[in-house]
């Protein structure tokens, strides 16, 4: 019988401890597609963050880092300047990558840091149960903002591939969802092409994927698919901030 | 040559490939130097946005087995203690200097021995050591720097070299060895990609079933137990017949030879013991070399840190005197020649 559908090589072969209807199991099996179709899984390492992806690096078949809450941009500079010959790749959710990890998001972005950064949006801390997010949306009920998300208190939402955007060092932002069908198959497509860039030395890549977090959220998975349309899409409009060679036209 | 450019230089001549740093008072010659310097030799020089960042890019290179070192003073020490944890939990190697300066807080910019207690117990959370060494001299700074690497790489631990101010900034005519770097076999734990010819590499430091965490640790602390056993060093200075011994660490020692010099000049028995390792601290060396002492004093940068580790190293056993100035400020040879006196050192 021919194989339609199999697990890629580069992601291993253990069970994810995801919550069910989470989409983190998509964007692992993305970012480790995009490996195995440029056969560069010996030869990456991966850094993982603090957050609800902290084991990344039992579930990435390369070799990986596991970084202090933020730094993972910092710890992916360490061994890209040393190694650069390797594809090095962040993967951080957006209370690692937007609030206790800006300062490093930010420098290794103006540097152009010749990495990798995926950065998963699901505008909430899922790993320590809920709790507002640098991202969660105006109005959002969360632990630390039980009567919804208040900007008057709790300031505004941050959008990270518009801000990074300004920045002469980025080669790529891009904002991609995993909603849908059409949807994946872009964010494929944008990762893919963050390493590409690496490859061909272009500088900093971020790939923001809009995600779900259904147990923090309390809906189904249906229901939080639902929720990214909805909501976050109109917040977080998807596409290409900037694309250009570091450096280059600005 | 200059204290900091000799660390700097050292460092480069031990083999180690790249340093992150970030801008603090009274190190900054160090990372001015390796500016210069380290691209030159096929190295890494980058200026990090913050001493978190710095640590963290240190982390990085060393997961990948590559000899990476960063340089600070003390409130940015503080700022790193984070990523010193990650890396003394993930059993990384790497070398660490602290320049001193007077604290707490921002403190002062003046030569300071007050992060003695950071250093040797509570460089971060958890429960861990660093290799620590004290140099009392430029050329010190340049032996320990080579041999810091080399027990970091032994031992696979961040070891750090606890200078102060007054070194950092002192002129002094050094050598250094003619030797080439030792060459480690990092294959067996290094990140730095499978080639899909072995299984994956993990760094890491989380484990979240308690036992298998208790056992990382255990395991760790029996290798700090030959550590104690085997890298203790210190120099004595006239203690055989000493009936008062001092003792003091890094550029403090240098102060209290001259006053012991002066004691002996005036008929006073007493000798000088310098730990050269803070942590492992030479608990058998101390023991030895006060054997004959009656009383002991401890001389600080400080208000008296090193001297909790003597008294639990003698347990107790006789009188531990404490005399130091601190906030930048250096004791003189004359004010520890008349608290030996005050101790009764007076034939």
């Amino acid at each position: 019988m021919a194989v339609v559908f199999e697990r890629p090589k580069s992601l291993c072969d253990v069970p994810l401890h995801y919550c069910p209807g989470c989409t983190h199991g998509i964007v692992h099996r993305l970012v480790a597609e995009v490996m195995d179709e440029m056969g560069i899984e010996g030869n990456t390492v991966g850094v993982c963050p603090v957050g609800c992806s902290v084991m990344a690096y039992d579930y990435f078949g390369c070799d990986m880092i596991e970084a202090p809450h933020g730094r993972a941009p910092a710890v992916a500079t360490g061994v890209k300047r040393t190694n650069p010959d390797k594809f090095v790749f962040t993967y951080q959710g957006d209370g690692d990558l937007a609030a206790i990890g800006t300062a490093e998001t930010v420098h290794a972005a103006t540097r152009g840091e010749n990495i990798v950064v995926i950065f998963i949006n699901n505008t909430i801390y899922g790993m320590t149960g809920g709790q507002m997010a640098p991202t969660t949306l105006p109005g959002q009920v969360t632990q630390t903002t039980p009567f919804g998300r208040n900007p008057e208190l709790a300031g505004y939402p941050v959008r990270v591939c518009e801000m990074l955007s300004t920045l002469t060092g980025v080669a790529l932002a891009q904002r991609v969802a995993v909603d849908s069908v059409p949807h994946v198959r872009e964010a494929k497509k944008a990762i893919r092409k963050a390493f590409e860039n690496q490859k061909e030395k272009k500088g900093f890549s971020i790939v923001e994927v809009l995600s779900t977090c259904p147990t923090n959220w309390g809906l189904t998975p249906t229901d939080a698919l639902k929720r990214l349309r909805d909501e976050m899409i109109p917040y977080y409009p998807l596409g290409v901030y900037k694309d250009s060679v570091a450096g280059g036209n600005d | 040559m200059k204290g900091n450019e000799a660390l700097a230089e050292a460092a480069m001549r031990a083999g180690c490939k790249c340093f992150f740093g970030y801008p603090i008072t009274p190190q900054t010659e160090l990372a001015a130097y390796m500016a210069k310097r380290m691209q030159k030799n096929g190295g890494v020089f980058l200026q990090a946005e913050s001493e978190i960042a710095a640590i963290n890019m240190v982390l990085g290179a060393a997961s990948t087995g590559v000899r990476a070192m960063t340089s600070s003073s003390s409130p940015g020490i503080s700022l790193k203690s984070e990523g010193i944890s990650y890396i003394a939990g993930s059993d990384l190697p790497c070398v660490i200097i602290n320049v001193e300066r007077g604290g707490p807080g921002l403190g002062g910019i003046q030569p300071s021995q007050a992060d003695y207690w950071q250093a040797t117990k509570g460089l971060g959370h958890g429960d861990f050591h660093l290799l620590v060494y004290a140099p009392a001299s430029v050329q010190e700074m340049v032996d320990m720097v080579i041999n810091a690497f080399d027990k970091a790489d032994t031992y696979r631990m961040p070891a750090m070299i606890l200078a102060d101010g007054l070194l950092g900034q002192m002129m002094e005519p050094v050598t250094f060895p003619e030797v080439e770097p030792k060459v480690y076999d990092k294959s067996s734990w290094a990140a730095d990609g499978h080639k899909g010819q072995r299984e994956h590499h993990i760094i890491n430091s989380l484990y979240l079933t308690p036992e298998a965490l208790e056992k990382t640790v255990v395991d760790r602390f029996a290798k700090y137990d030959i550590i104690k056993e085997k890298e203790t060093d210190a120099e004595c200075y006239l203690t055989d017949d000493a009936d008062i011994v001092v003792c003091a660490f890094g550029a403090t020692a240098r102060v209290v030879k001259s006053a012991v010099n002066e004691a002996r000049e005036q008929g006073i028995k007493v000798g000088m013991f310098r730990p050269k390792t803070l942590w492992p601290f030479p608990v058998k060396e101390i023991c030895k070399a006060t054997e004959s002492a009656s009383k002991i004093l401890s001389v600080e940068m400080s208000m008296g840190q090193m001297v909790d580790d003597i008294k639990l190293a003698i347990n107790c056993s006789k009188p531990v005197e404490f005399f130091g100035r601190t906030g930048g400020v250096i004791p003189t040879p004359a004010e520890v020649l008349a608290k030996i006196k005050a101790m009764g050192g007076n034939n």
